[in-house]
């Protein structure tokens, strides 16, 4: 039956029921526009929650170096430990297969000059892989490097409300800019992820530092940048190694909770790890739910359509409509409505998700809504074919009852 | 042309078993116009939708233009119905949302004649039944007479056989149902072979032999002249 012909009857038949063709084309066209918007939402959803835990790299350990409480060794408790470049080399020596780098940072706060403006800013006195380790993003000029920190040089890199804060609309690459006794020139503009407070900082080299601070060789801070591919336990034992290192190298007690703090951002990860996972099964229950509710929404509406249609299906029984010719009537009906308002429901939703865009972060969190095209097309896929199933089973039903009881139908 | 012999059929009510037709025994020939008469529960509508393979039989014989009818499954019934027969019913049947000349063109569509053809011999018939006027108007458009004879129109599209009539006046008034009968009558003349089903016998007067049903055997089998 799948000639022109038949097409022609089944066009002639989806005209002349304007609101039956609607209603059904409606139900379908809805379903898939629910689904997709629905789970396009939850994927933005899940978008920002991403967005919201890259500020920093992951694949790091943090090492603090903190006061003693328990006496070890002959040394007394409340001994302050302290990290040297002496410290760094070894430990860079010593774990050289497990990690990319290990990164310096030393905190002062003080108060930064550029002609008549001046404000307090927190200085970070770093190693360039703190570039990575921060993510942080260069705008203009460029990041310190190991020439930078060989040579001690007085360079600076600053944020980018550093910039606005001091130069206004002049072009900050070049010029000097006074702190710490010292002028600094500026090598680069950063922006970072992390909001206004880390674009209120300035970076300049660690050697440099300790240089001007009366020639000290101290760290304050050690990032350790493991490999990347390096599982969440990996970076476990790595944590525990490097503990029972420095610990053993520093004289404290493998007892005493303190003399060295360590923490490791994979530990963070794996908690957005898991609330992302546990978001991902939230959105994909709505997403089968709203499938669910299409599939019953359509299943409906095409069973209301053959008993509305006994009668006709009677008459044309009467007069030699074989129970193919009507099961195929029906179904193409069904399966043409569906797939062209399927069609157009996916259209319309995804152009919704487009113009929703971004506008959604301030106040829900939702950023750039999308779904994967193969998702959205599986989804119009099922719904077209329960679509059909469900034309078909009251279909094949009609087409069984017998003309004379048919013909009876009101 | 119908040749029934020692036809019948019961039908199962819980457990009990009602015989409806009781050994029926009935040969018409071609071009003849016969009603079928009797009350209701006579078994008269039973006769004729097995005629119209529309119903099974238990036992007898009945052949149609020499064909046996027996067993049939759906798709065989509605290739013969479209083929043989053709039926009018006393509620019309026209599909509402379709115009006089496609509702009897339809018949056509499944017996696989092409669009322009159809539209051909719908209108032919549309002119025969004397509604050429009424064209590309729906059912809903029309008074009963007129639909009665777009039903008519329809039946006889498809060149059947045999013309099978349930109550064809039955919904109508006497002028009208006058009309629908004259044009029986005419299509008849013409050489069609007509089975027409009612309780009245005014309707019946004007065929040229009545067969009366009572308590499903045939009581008298008349001519008229």
């Amino acid at each position: 039956m799948f000639n022109k012909d038949s097409w022609k009857e089944i066009f002639d038949t989806i005209q002349k029921n304007k609101l039956r063709t609607f209603l059904s084309g409606f139900t379908v066209a809805m379903g898939i526009l629910i689904f997709i918007i629905l789970f396009g939402l939850g994927n933005g959803l899940q978008n920002s929650f991403g967005k919201f835990f890259t500020d920093d790299k992951v694949n790091t350990i943090r090492l603090y170096p903190s006061s003693t409480t328990i006496p070890y060794r002959g040394y007394k408790s409340q001994r302050r430990i302290k990290f040297t470049n002496s410290d760094l080399k070894d430990f860079k020596e010593k774990f050289n297969s497990k990690i990319e780098d290990i990164v310096v940072r030393n905190s002062f706060y003080n108060q930064i000059k550029y002609k008549e403006k001046s404000n307090n800013y927190s200085v970070r006195a770093v190693s360039p892989g703190h570039q990575e380790a921060e993510l942080t993003i260069i705008m203009k000029g460029r990041y310190l490097n190991e020439g930078d920190i060989a040579n001690k040089k007085t360079h600076v890199v600053i944020g980018r409300l550093v910039a606005e804060d001091l130069f206004k609309d002049e072009d900050p690459i070049g010029k000097y800019i006074f702190g710490s006794g010292h002028s600094w020139k500026v090598i680069g503009v950063f922006q970072d992820e992390g909001g206004d407070r880390e674009e209120r900082n300035l970076y300049v080299p660690y050697s440099t530092m300790q240089k001007i601070q009366k020639n000290n060789d101290e760290i304050d801070q050690m990032i350790v940048i493991y490999d990347k591919n390096m599982s969440y336990d990996e970076s476990l034992i790595l944590e525990k190694e490097l503990e029972s290192y420095i610990k053993k190298k520093k004289f404290i007690s493998p007892e005493d909770n303190r003399g060295v703090y360590i923490s490791n951002t994979g530990e963070g990860q794996e908690n957005t790890r898991q609330f992302a996972s546990v978001l991902n099964i939230i959105i994909s229950f709505i997403g089968i739910g709203t499938l669910i509710a299409g599939i019953i929404g359509i299943s409906n509406i095409m069973v209301f359509v053959v008993k509305e249609r006994t009668k006709e299906i009677g008459i044309r029984k009467a007069i030699g409509a074989s129970p193919k010719s009507i099961i195929a009537m029906i179904l193409q009906e069904s399966i043409f409505i569906t797939i062209i308002s399927g069609y157009s429901g996916l259209l319309t939703a995804l152009l919704i998700l487009n113009l929703i865009g971004d506008s959604l972060m301030e106040k829900y969190f939702i950023s750039n809504p999308y779904i994967d095209t193969s998702d959205a097309v599986w989804a119009t896929i099922i719904l077209i074919f329960f679509g059909a199933l469900a034309g078909y089973l009251p279909a094949r039903k009609a087409a069984r009852i017998k003309p004379i009881i048919a013909l009876r139908d009101k | 042309m119908i040749e029934i012999k020692k036809l019948n059929k019961s039908y199962r009510i819980g457990q009990n078993s009602l015989h409806v037709l009781k050994g029926i025994d009935l040969k018409i020939n071609e071009g003849e116009l016969v009603a079928i008469m009797g009350s209701s529960g006579s078994g008269k509508s039973t006769l004729l939708n097995i005629i119209g393979m529309l119903d099974n039989y238990d036992s007898g014989l009945y052949s149609l233009d020499n064909f046996p009818i027996k067993d049939l499954d759906e798709t065989k019934a509605a290739k013969y119905r479209n083929q043989f027969l053709g039926f009018v019913f006393q509620s019309f049947n026209l599909i509402n949302y379709k115009t006089a000349l496609e509702n009897i063109a339809l018949p056509l569509y499944y017996q696989g004649v092409s669009r322009k053809e159809r539209q051909g011999i719908a209108l032919e018939y549309l002119d025969k039944v004397g509604l050429a006027d009424w064209a590309e108007h729906l059912p809903s458009e029309l008074s009963g007479g007129q639909k009665q004879r777009i039903a008519i129109a329809r039946a006889l599209a498809s060149q059947p056989k045999v013309l099978l009539a349930d109550e064809p006046t039955g919904a109508l008034d006497s002028t009208t149902s006058e009309e629908v009968m004259s044009l029986i009558k005419k299509i008849n003349k013409e050489g069609k072979t007509i089975l027409v089903v009612t309780h009245e016998h005014d309707i019946a007067n004007m065929c040229n032999r009545i067969v009366t049903l009572k308590d499903g055997v045939i009581m008298t089998d008349v001519k008229i002249k």
